[in-house]
C-alpha cells in the first residue's frame, strides 16, 4: 500500500509499527528489554522485533527457551527490580503456560505490595489459520482480571502509539496483536505520538447506528458499513483500541447519540467482553435505546483448522447487515 | 533464631484465637535456614520466598511489629493488611515477597537476578522454595534460565520434608534433589539445614561464585517443621516420636546455643537475657498489631493499577 500524497512511499506494516515504537522507547529508556523465543535472529514469528537485536544487542533482546512460566516470572522479577521488560509470548495461547505468573503475580503485586510491575506481555492473537490451540480469544479474561490492562490495536498507528504509552507507564499490559493484521500497512505517528489507553477511536462516522468493536473484526465491520450505505443505513464504526481501561464514555455516548448499537468481536459469544459492554451500556443508557444492543461473536466451539469452517464461525459482513436491519426496524 | 521461634510460638496462639485471617504457616524448627542465608547476604541482596516466610522476613530485617501487624491484616502491616501471613514483602529493601503459589518465588528471584545482571550490580538474588516446590515445573524452568544466562542466583530449598502432609520422598523421583539439580548444570548441594554454620558456609560460597560471574547454585537445606502445615492442623502423617526426636536432638537453636556455650562465646546467662529480650520484643509486636487500625474499606481500589494509562503522556 502507498500513501495517496506520495505513491512511492511504502507505509509501515502493523508489525513494523511495533518495531518502531519499541525502538524509540528503547532509545529513550535503557531499562527496556525484550525477552522471548526466536527474537534476535528471526525477529520474532511476525517480524515484530526484526532488526532490534542487531541495533541494541543481545542483552536487550534476549532469546529465551520455551519456558512461558519462567519467561513471565523473569519479567515480573526484573520489573520489580526496576527494569521494563517486554515479554514476547509469541501466541497469546501460550500464556496458559504462564497463567499463574500473569494473574497471580504480575497483576497482584501492585495491589499487595504497592509495587509497580512495569511489564508488557506481547502476543499475537485472534482467529486465523493455526487451529484450536493457536486461536483462543483470551482478551475478555485478561480484561476481567484486576491489575491488568489490555491493548487490542487495529491500525498500525495504534500499535505504535499504544506500545509507546505502555512503555512510558508502569502497569502490566497485555498487548495483543491480531494475526491477520500483521502485514497490514498504515500511517504511524512520530516519536512524540502516544495513544492513550481507554480512548476509543471513530474509524468512520455515521448517523443511524454504531458498531463498536476492536481488532480484525473492524475490517469486517467497515465492509459492512459500506454495504449498508446501499440501504441508506449510515453506520459509525468505533474502534475500542483497549479493552481495559475501556472507553465507557465513548460507548455511552454512542448509545445516546444513535440509540442503536451493535457490539462485535470474534470471541465465543458466551462470556465475551461484548456482553460486558452491552450490559453496562444498557444499565446506563437504557432510556436512549431504540432497540436492543445486538451482539455479534463466534459460536461456542474451538477454532477449526479448516479455514472454511473457522471463517464461518466468526463475524461476517452478512451478520452485520442482518443485525443492522434488525435494530433499524425497532 | 530465638526471635523467630518466639514470634512463631506467639503467632501460633494468636492464630488459634482467630487473630490471623486465613491462618498461617509456622516456620518453627526451620530458623537456621533463614538466619543462615540472611546472615551471609548483604542488605541490598534480593530474596523472594514462599507461603512459609515469617522466618525469612524477620531474618531479612523486617521489624517484628510490622510483620505481626501484617499477619493480623492491619493497615500498619508491610502490605497494608492486604496480604497477611503469605504476602510479606519489602521490595525497597530487597524482599520481593512471600507467595501463595508453590514455586512462584523462585521465578521472581530469578527475574531479580536478571535485573541485577542487566545493571551490572554487585548483588545476588535468592529464591526460596520448599520440598513441595521441587515437583512443580516452574521451579525448574527458572533454574534452567538461571543456568543458561549465568545469573547471580541462589536457589535455597527450605526442605522441611513434608509437602503439606505428603512425605517428600514419596513424591520425588530420584529422591536426591542435589542430583536432580546437577542435571540442570549448576553446582548443587544437599546440606544440613539445622546447622546454621553449614548453611552459612554453603550460601557464602554460592554468593561468592555468583558475584564472580560464575552463575547460580542450588542448595537443598534439609530441615524440619514442628507444627502442622497450617496452624492448628494435627495430621496422622508423621509420628509424635519423629517430631520429638527432631525437637530434642536436632533443634537448630538448642544445638547452636550449646555449641556457642561450649566454645565460651556465650554463657547460660546470656541465653536467658536473650530469651527475655525476644519475649518482650514479640509482646511489643503483638500489642502493636492488636492496637493497629484496620485498613479503611475506602482504600480497597487504591493501587490496583497506576490509573495513568489513559492519560496522554507529556
Amino acid at each position: 500500500m502507498t500513501t495517496l500524497e506520495n505513491p512511492r512511499i511504502v507505509l509501515p506494516s502493523y508489525s513494523e509499527a511495533f518495531q518502531s515504537g519499541v525502538r524509540e522507547e528503547m532509545n529513550r529508556n535503557k531499562d527496556i528489554y525484550i525477552l522471548g523465543t526466536d527474537l534476535a535472529e528471526r525477529g520474532g514469528h511476525f517480524a515484530q522485533v526484526k532488526g532490534i537485536a542487531q541495533e541494541f544487542g543481545e542483552v536487550r533482546v534476549k532469546d529465551s527457551p520455551i519456558s512461558e512460566a519462567a519467561m513471565v516470572a523473569a519479567g515480573v522479577g526484573s520489573a520489580m527490580y526496576g527494569l521494563h521488560p517486554i515479554i514476547d509470548l509469541n501466541f497469546i495461547d501460550f500464556s496458559f503456560g504462564a497463567m499463574d505468573e500473569i494473574i497471580n503475580q504480575a497483576a497482584k503485586i501492585r495491589f499487595l505490595f504497592n509495587q509497580p510491575v512495569p511489564l508488557v506481555i506481547r502476543a499475537t492473537s485472534g482467529v486465523a489459520s493455526g487451529g484450536a490451540q493457536h486461536c483462543n480469544s483470551l482478551e475478555s479474561f485478561f480484561a476481567h482480571t484486576p491489575g491488568l490492562s489490555v491493548a487490542v490495536p487495529y491500525r498500525a498507528w495504534d500499535v505504535k502509539g499504544l506500545i509507546k504509552t505502555a512503555l512510558r507507564n508502569d502497569d502490566p499490559v497485555i498487548f495483543m496483536m491480531h494475526k491477520k493484521l500483521s502485514g497490514v500497512r498504515g500511517e504511524i505517528g512520530g516519536d512524540e505520538v502516544y495513544v492513550p489507553f481507554g480512548k476509543a477511536n471513530s474509524l468512520r462516522s455515521g448517523s443511524d447506528l454504531a458498531i463498536i468493536s476492536y481488532g480484525y473484526t473492524l475490517v469486517t465491520a467497515l465492509k459492512a458499513a459500506k454495504e449498508l450505505e446501499k440501504e441508506n443505513i449510515s453506520v459509525e464504526v468505533i474502534d475500542l483500541r483497549t479493552l481495559y481501561p475501556l472507553d465507557t464514555d465513548a460507548i455511552n455516548s454512542a448509545v445516546q447519540k444513535f440509540g442503536r448499537v451493535i457490539v462485535a468481536d470474534e470471541a465465543p459469544l458466551f462470556g465475551s467482553i461484548t456482553g460486558e459492554i452491552t450490559a453496562s451500556a444498557t444499565e446506563i443508557g437504557f432510556e436512549h435505546l431504540k432497540g436492543p444492543i445486538i451482539r455479534i461473536g463466534a459460536g461456542r466451539a474451538p477454532i477449526s483448522a479448516n479455514s472454511n469452517v473457522s471463517e464461518a464461525v466468526i463475524p461476517h459482513v452478512e451478520d452485520f447487515v442482518v443485525a443492522a436491519r434488525k435494530v433499524m426496524n425497532y | 533464631m530465638m526471635l523467630i521461634r518466639q514470634f512463631e510460638e506467639v503467632a501460633d496462639r494468636l492464630c488459634l484465637r482467630g487473630n490471623v485471617p486465613g491462618g498461617m504457616h509456622s516456620s518453627a524448627g526451620q530458623e537456621a535456614v533463614a538466619v543462615g542465608v540472611m546472615s551471609v547476604l548483604e542488605p541490598a541482596d534480593v530474596i523472594a520466598t514462599t507461603h512459609r516466610s515469617h522466618h525469612h522476613t524477620l531474618a531479612k530485617g523486617m521489624d517484628p511489629k510490622v510483620v505481626m501487624a501484617e499477619l493480623f491484616a492491619k493497615s500498619t502491616g508491610c502490605s497494608g493488611g492486604r496480604g497477611a501471613s503469605m504476602h510479606l514483602a519489602d521490595v525497597e529493601h530487597g524482599h520481593f515477597g512471600g507467595n501463595g503459589i508453590v514455586g512462584a518465588g523462585v521465578g521472581i528471584a530469578m527475574g531479580a537476578a536478571l535485573g541485577i545482571q542487566y545493571r551490572n550490580d554487585k548483588k545476588v538474588a535468592v529464591g526460596f522454595v520448599g520440598d513441595g516446590g521441587m515437583n512443580t515445573g516452574r521451579t525448574w524452568e527458572a533454574v534452567n534460565m538461571a543456568v543458561i544466562w549465568n545469573l547471580p542466583f541462589i536457589l535455597v530449598v527450605d526442605n522441611n520434608q513434608y509437602a503439606v502432609e505428603t512425605f517428600a520422598d514419596r513424591v520425588t523421583g530420584g529422591r536426591d534433589l542435589a542430583k536432580r539439580a546437577l542435571g540442570f548444570g549448576l553446582p548443587a548441594f544437599n546440606i544440613d539445614g539445622q546447622n546454621i554454620r553449614e548453611v552459612r558456609k554453603y550460601v557464602s560460597e554460592a554468593r561468592e561464585r555468583a558475584l564472580n560471574g560464575k552463575g547460580p547454585t542450588f542448595i537443598n537445606a534439609v530441615t524440619y517443621r514442628y507444627g502442622g502445615h497450617n496452624v492448628g492442623e494435627k495430621g496422622q502423617y508423621r509420628t509424635k516420636e519423629e517430631v520429638e526426636d527432631w525437637r530434642r536432638h536436632r533443634d537448630p537453636i538448642d544445638t547452636f546455643a550449646a555449641t556457642l556455650i561450649h566454645e565460651k562465646q556465650m554463657s547460660e546467662a546470656d541465653l536467658i537475657t536473650l530469651k527475655e529480650s525476644v519475649i518482650s520484643q514479640i509482646a511489643e509486636a503483638t500489642a502493636f498489631a492488636e492496637q493497629s487500625p484496620e485498613p479503611k474499606i475506602s482504600t480497597i481500589l487504591d493501587h490496583v493499577d497506576s490509573g495513568r494509562l489513559g492519560l496522554l503522556v507529556k
